[in-house]
């Protein structure tokens, strides 16, 4: 079974991606969603068995790589983190593929992206069944490849292409790190097998080994390391400027890849590392302040976003930023539940705009859209239900995930925990107003589009809206029936060994005792958040206009995504260019070439060239060279040739 | 003053010479070039017969006749393809003569 649903993806890859041109688009994508339908419906089965009924199986699949000490084969290691991702994975990505049917039916190059969509799930799945470091490793790749395939997807345009370089530029920064310490665990531990590893770390706690001239912490060392691929995959502050880029892709992509999947692969990493995290406490609270601030920052940026896509996509990366705070202040269990939770909601707000963006003609700019609410009932009530489920409405997906990492911040006694807490807090109102600022923006007041535009604005087929109505699903009711398992009472028996917590770590039953007023507090922001936008963009719509004008300087600084891409752009891509075009005009062309090929061929030339000019063509200077000849040899033979 | 043998090769000697310069200097005519290289033919007759009259040996003479009879030859076969190359042409300058031009 386990089989099955990893290698079916792989198996529609394959088939569409080689035969794509045989077969067609019907067939193609036939073939992918249907396959991908039956490993969705495999997840689950597979989550009632491992994750309820508490059974854990180690499955091998063939023998990978042998070389000395290193030793890696291909297992499935089937947990219950592990069935959670896969259950998030398949059916987002089951979802996605049919919704996928209906918004590119009109692209040419059907089967090209059906392929690429299972080939992602096909690596996504193998990074969360990975045994080891290695094949995680493998599917990290992995991913970022699909991701870039499918960033790119619409080649012809010169800002996907440079969109999907930047993502997999960015990321190769957080997979330097990752590799390093794959390096570092094999040195330490002898192997890369994530039970010998899990089995050994708590013998090297304290134990430092020296890096010029200073003594460095073994296990802070390594998980800062993998902290600092889970930064680049969950696009982190400071690596996270790809992820906003990344909505140059087809918006299905968008949706699967880079909000419900993919970008929580480093959720993920840290989660199935938790027993080397609980070790380092340093680490924790590194992990702790990047989220935090992440989740902050991001949302700050999403105030002020035109762009419908960009706005989610900022959403996404300020949501894996409660992530990774839930997870620095230990509270493993409660991330993958904003994981389980985000991945619906999230999902759905994309394929939602996806669906507007359709209405629209492919339009994106929230300032050309407005009033579509009478055209698209359907698609604003779907959206409601997102942006509800993401603000924390009560009894919603992301009422009990994102309001539990809130109160584990209050309760935590980590150092960074009050920090943390205010930030999160504060990040909960904007949230709430970038997204009802969006939903007002898009569906309410008066059409700003042409009227033809909106002459051509219709409902989307059934075929999108179906996985719509699933996913909406989801975001009204993934919170309310599995939050006794992920973070309630069976927390303890749901996650078994798979999730590890130092003893003296009780953050989930504190997280449950405090005060009255701080589960009241992310409600209040919600509500305040509301209100804003409501004013804002309904009540009075100069408001905003007039606010911006007066804080121009603050205004700006958020809209350009706090001058980020410039910075980097200063720092990095414009000595990288300076340094490419110097070592390629210079050193390439000037040295190599000039002194090598160019140069060789160049004197060549210059001799022959004179030799032409000895061939004059006139008779009496060859009768000249002649008789200078003959001159020669006769002067040679009278006084040299005698002897 | 008796006329020796040292007074035959210097007249020689001396058209030879010449007719190496006129082949040299002139910038005009070929017809002058081809005049050039009769001058020193008759040179190289002049020493042959001198020589041979010096050694009293009769085949310088005879190889003198032989080079007379090649000189005519050559002189009408060029004189041939100067007329041909004029009619081609239009030009027989020297100047214009440099098909050979690398």
């Amino acid at each position: 079974m386990y089989q099955a649903i990893v290698f079916l993806p792989l198996l529609g890859a394959i088939i569409a991606g080689l035969g794509g041109r045989i077969l067609g688009a019907r067939a193609s994508y036939l073939l992918t969603s249907g396959f991908l339908v039956i490993s969705a419906v495999l997840s689950w089965f597979a989550f009632f068995d491992v994750a309820v009924g508490g059974n854990t199986y180690k499955i091998e699949v063939m023998r990978w790589v042998t070389s000395g000490a290193l030793e890696a084969n291909w297992a499935f290691r089937i947990d219950t983190l592990t069935v959670v991702m896969l259950v998030v994975v398949n059916t987002v990505s089951s979802l996605v593929h049919i919704y996928s049917v209906g918004y590119m039916s009109h692209d040419p190059h059907q089967p090209r992206f059906f392929a690429y969509l299972s080939l992602f799930t096909f690596a996504m799945l193998m990074l969360v069944t990975s045994d080891n470091l290695l094949q995680m490793f493998f599917g990290w790749e992995g991913v970022g490849l699909a991701s870039y395939l499918l960033i790119g997807f619409w080649y012809q345009k010169p800002s996907a292409c440079a969109a999907a370089m930047k993502a997999f530029i960015v990321n190769r920064v957080g997979d330097f790190g990752f590799a390093l310490g794959i390096f570092a665990t094999f040195m330490i531990f002898g192997s890369i097998s994530l039970d010998t590893i899990f089995a050994d770390a708590p013998g090297q706690v304290g134990k430092t080994f020296e890096f010029i001239g200073m003594q460095v912490d073994v296990m802070t060392t390594i998980c800062l390391l993998l902290f600092l691929g889970a930064m680049g995959k969950s696009a982190q502050f400071m690596l996270h400027t790809w992820l906003p880029d990344a909505m140059e892709g087809p918006t299905p992509v968008s949706a699967l890849i880079h909000a419900a999947t993919m970008v929580t692969a480093g959720v993920f990493l840290v989660a199935r590392c938790s027993p080397l995290f609980e070790l380092s406490p340093t680490a924790l609270l590194v992990v702790t302040l990047v989220g935090a601030v992440t989740a902050f920052f991001a949302a700050t940026v999403g105030l002020v976003q035109n762009d419908i896509k960009r706005v989610i996509a900022y959403s996404t990366c300020s949501q894996l930023g409660y992530m990774f705070a839930a997870l620095g202040l230990g509270a493993y269990g409660v991330a993958i539940f904003h994981l389980f939770t985000h991945a619906f909601f999230k999902a759905l707000l994309f394929l939602g705009s996806g669906s507007v963006i359709h209405a629209m003609s492919d339009e994106q700019d929230m300032r050309n859209m407005g009033g579509l609410f009478p055209h698209l009932k359907i698609t604003w009530f779907l959206m409601l239900i997102g942006t509800i489920a993401l603000t924390g409405f009560p009894f919603t997906a992301g009422y009990f995930s994102k309001d539990a990492i809130i109160e584990a911040a209050y309760a935590s006694h980590s150092g960074m925990a009050p920090f943390a807490f205010w930030m999160l807090l504060l990040a909960a109102f904007m949230t709430s107003f970038y997204s009802w600022r969006l939903m007002f923006m898009t569906f309410h007041g008066k059409p700003r589009a042409s009227s033809e535009v909106m002459s051509h604005v219709h409902e989307s087929p059934s075929v999108m809206l179906v996985p719509l109505y699933i996913l909406a699903a989801g975001s009204l009711f993934a919170g309310f029936a599995f939050k006794d398992y992920f973070i309630g009472h069976d927390e303890a028996l749901f996650w078994g060994s798979s999730l590890y917590r130092a003893p003296e770590n009780k953050i989930v039953e504190e997280l449950h005792h405090v005060p009255g007023w701080v589960p009241w507090a992310p409600f209040v922001m919600m509500v305040l958040g509301f209100a804003l936008a409501w004013l804002f963009y309904i009540k009075d719509r100069t408001l905003p206009v007039r606010l911006a004008e007066m804080h121009q300087p603050l205004y700006k600084f958020l809209l350009n995504k706090w001058y980020f891409d410039e910075l980097y752009d200063f720092l990095f891509v414009r000595p990288a260019m300076w340094l490419g075009r110097f070592l390629w005009k210079k050193g390439d062309g000037m040295v190599i070439d000039g002194l090598g090929p160019d140069g060789v061929s160049a004197r060549v030339l210059d001799v022959t060239n004179r030799i032409v000019r000895l061939q004059t063509g006139f008779v009496y200077h060859y009768a000249f060279a002649m008789l200078i000849g003959v001159a020669g040899l006769v002067t040679y033979y009278m006084f040299w040739g005698a002897h | 003053m008796e006329i020796g043998l040292t007074h035959y090769l210097t007249v020689a000697a001396i058209l030879f010479a010449i007719g190496i310069f006129g082949i040299f200097l002139n910038r005009k005519n070929v017809i002058i070039i081809l005049m050039s290289i009769e001058l020193m033919l008759l040179a190289v007759n002049i020493n042959l017969v001198a020589f041979s009259t010096h050694l009293h040996d009769l085949v310088g003479q005879i190889f003198a006749l032989l080079v007379l009879t090649v000189a005519a030859g050559e002189a009408a076969i060029g004189l041939a393809i100067l007329v041909t190359y004029y009619r081609n042409r239009g030009s027989i300058a020297v100047e214009d003569i440099n098909l050979m031009k690398g």
